[in-house]
């Protein structure tokens, strides 16, 4: 459908609906429940060079309106994603992904892209400098300017695929980071990633996470990630994709008028595996209700 | 596989903290016993993964234990209120090593499962054995129920206020051909240092999804990382790489 489509630094893409990182696997568990082709594209699981358990269990906690995670970036390392997962994905999946991307270094960084660089399947490389359940990793890039930056040269040197840089909510000042990443070379913004939060169970006394804090995701960061996406769209010239929250049709109108490109769309795929395919369906029925023609408009 | 609509038949208490609930809607994606579905209740946000009980035509049983606010408002669903459910998720148990005397351990909440397991070992020919383990007398329930099918049950409570007194481990018959256990992680492992054959375990573990997207439910095994919810809940006692 013409007018849901939308450009993503320089590819255009079928609609701006895009399934967040950790929330959609490496596509293929989601083609069990509809035909992901109907995707413009998806995000798939944070990846790093080496493989990674992750943290121990309980990884999971319910909250109002939202959830907590603390996965720790699983995943089988940059090579059997290469060898294993990206192959089983072509079977179900035709387009280009955004291909998500952490480490510990801004070297570790850099190598993962090279190796995804070369491959077909990938059209974006989604930098996560905003994971908030690994130490010294992810997360630690994406506090400072300077940190941001330097993780987006690095890569910037590796690959000509556009480069989106993912942030973190946990700063004072989002837009400096955002600012920093432009200037080092990259071609677009992703945010927010999750909010650092924890629960604590009022029986045993203890944190409900083993790892005790948790990212917070589910409708109840819409706000903070709306407020997010219109300071950084205001501040760069890069296009941003919005997400935090989304659940519905109006939610995605509500976020790219905020200033978003495209939105990724994260929890709700875990409560409602059809959540994207629902919401691709109702857009067009509520852009008529609202008087909007095309997606593009709204951030022209 | 969808998300699909079930309509509560009937609720009811089978002790002060577990309750009976049939619902009936598409029960066609469970396949086997030892597989869970997942429910949406309204007030949470997750939803919350309870095992299959039972399965007959579009009839299906759950049996939970009110321990949060999850199960605290499943608690509150009134006949003909609907629920959405994704149903079949999670491997199951494996019928076919059972040979002809399985044996059946279960631990409180963990026992209606096992149901399901006993009714279609039986359907398939074999004398099933059960020992159903519970805290204390009053926690005592489907005693009858695994009768009724035709195995021959032992009852263990923690308190000896009825049957054997001690665990499920404290009342192992002889010469099981194979063993299946559902309960608590310290009495799963009891259990695989106290059955000398080989057996399937399910295990239980905060989800996010349910159907294998978040890796929230991850555990190490001999044979590599397994998501609780896709390539378990059952695994093979031989693969179990218990955490210290």
């Amino acid at each position: 459908m013409e007018r849901l489509k939308v450009n993503l630094c320089g590819i255009p893409i079928d609609n701006p609906v895009i399934p967040a990182s950790g929330t959609f696997g490496y596509g293929y568990e989601f083609a069990r429940f509809y035909d992901i082709n109907l995707l413009g594209t998806f995000s798939c699981k944070g990846t790093t060079l080496e493989p990674r358990f992750g943290n121990p269990t309980p990884r999971i906690a319910e909250c109002p309106d939202g959830m907590l995670n603390s996965v720790g970036l699983q995943n089988p390392g940059v090579r059997a994603v290469v060898e294993e997962e990206l192959p089983r994905l072509r079977q179900v999946f035709r387009k280009p992904i955004i291909a998500n991307v952490s480490g510990f270094s801004p070297e570790e960084y850099a190598e993962t892209c090279a190796i995804l660089d070369r491959e077909e399947q990938v059209g974006w490389l989604e930098i996560n400098i905003s994971c908030p359940n690994v130490q010294g990793g992810g997360h630690a890039f994406g506090t400072t300017p300077e940190a941001a930056a330097s993780v987006t040269k690095a890569v910037r040197k590796r690959t000509t695929k556009p480069i989106l840089v993912k942030l973190t909510p946990n700063v004072t000042d989002i837009v400096s980071v955002a600012q920093a990443c432009e200037e080092a070379g990259a071609d677009g913004l992703s945010l927010i990633n999750t909010l650092l939060g924890m629960r604590i169970d009022l029986r045993t006394r203890r944190p409900v996470l083993a790892n005790t804090f948790g990212g917070l995701s589910g409708p109840a960061v819409l706000p903070v990630a709306l407020r997010c996406v219109y300071q950084v769209s205001r501040a760069v010239r890069i296009p941003v994709i919005g997400m935090g929250g989304i659940s519905s049709a109006e939610d995605v109108l509500e976020m790219m008028m905020a200033g978003a490109s495209a939105v990724q769309i994260g929890a709700a795929n875990l409560v409602n595996p059809l959540a994207c395919k629902e919401i691709l369906e109702q857009l067009p029925s509520v852009m008529d209700r609202l008087g909007i023609q095309s997606l593009y408009e709204l951030h022209s | 596989m969808k998300p699909t609509a079930f309509t509560v038949i009937s609720q009811r208490s089978l002790t002060p903290t577990i309750r009976k609930l049939v619902l009936r809607g598409d029960t066609r994606d469970i396949e086997r016993p030892g597989q869970f579905v997942n429910l949406k209740i309204d007030g949470c946000y997750l939803r919350r993964p309870l095992s299959v009980c039972d399965k007959e035509n579009d009839f299906l049983t759950l049996i939970y234990r009110i321990v949060g606010t999850g199960t605290e408002r499943l608690s509150r669903y009134l006949p003909g209120e609907r629920l959405d459910l994704l149903t079949g998720l999670g491997n199951g148990y494996d019928l076919s090593p059972a040979g002809d005397r399985p044996l059946l351990l279960g631990g409180g909440v963990g026992i209606p499962p096992l149901y399901f397991l006993a009714k279609e070992l039986i359907r398939a020919g074999a004398q099933v054995s059960c020992v159903l383990g519970f805290a204390d007398r009053g926690d005592l329930f489907y005693e009858t129920e695994f009768r009724d099918l035709g195995c021959s049950v032992t009852v263990t409570t923690v308190d000896g206020s009825y049957g054997i007194p001690g665990f499920v481990t404290d009342a192992i018959p002889a010469n099981p051909t194979y063993f299946y256990a559902c309960g608590p992680e310290p009495m799963l492992r009891a259990v695989c240092r106290a059955v000398p054959c080989s057996g399937q375990l399910s295990f239980e573990e905060r989800m996010g999804c349910g159907f294998g997207a978040c890796m929230g439910c991850s555990c190490r095994t001999l044979t590599g990382n397994k998501r609780i919810c896709r390539e378990g809940p059952v695994l093979r006692k031989e693969e179990i790489l218990w955490n210290d």
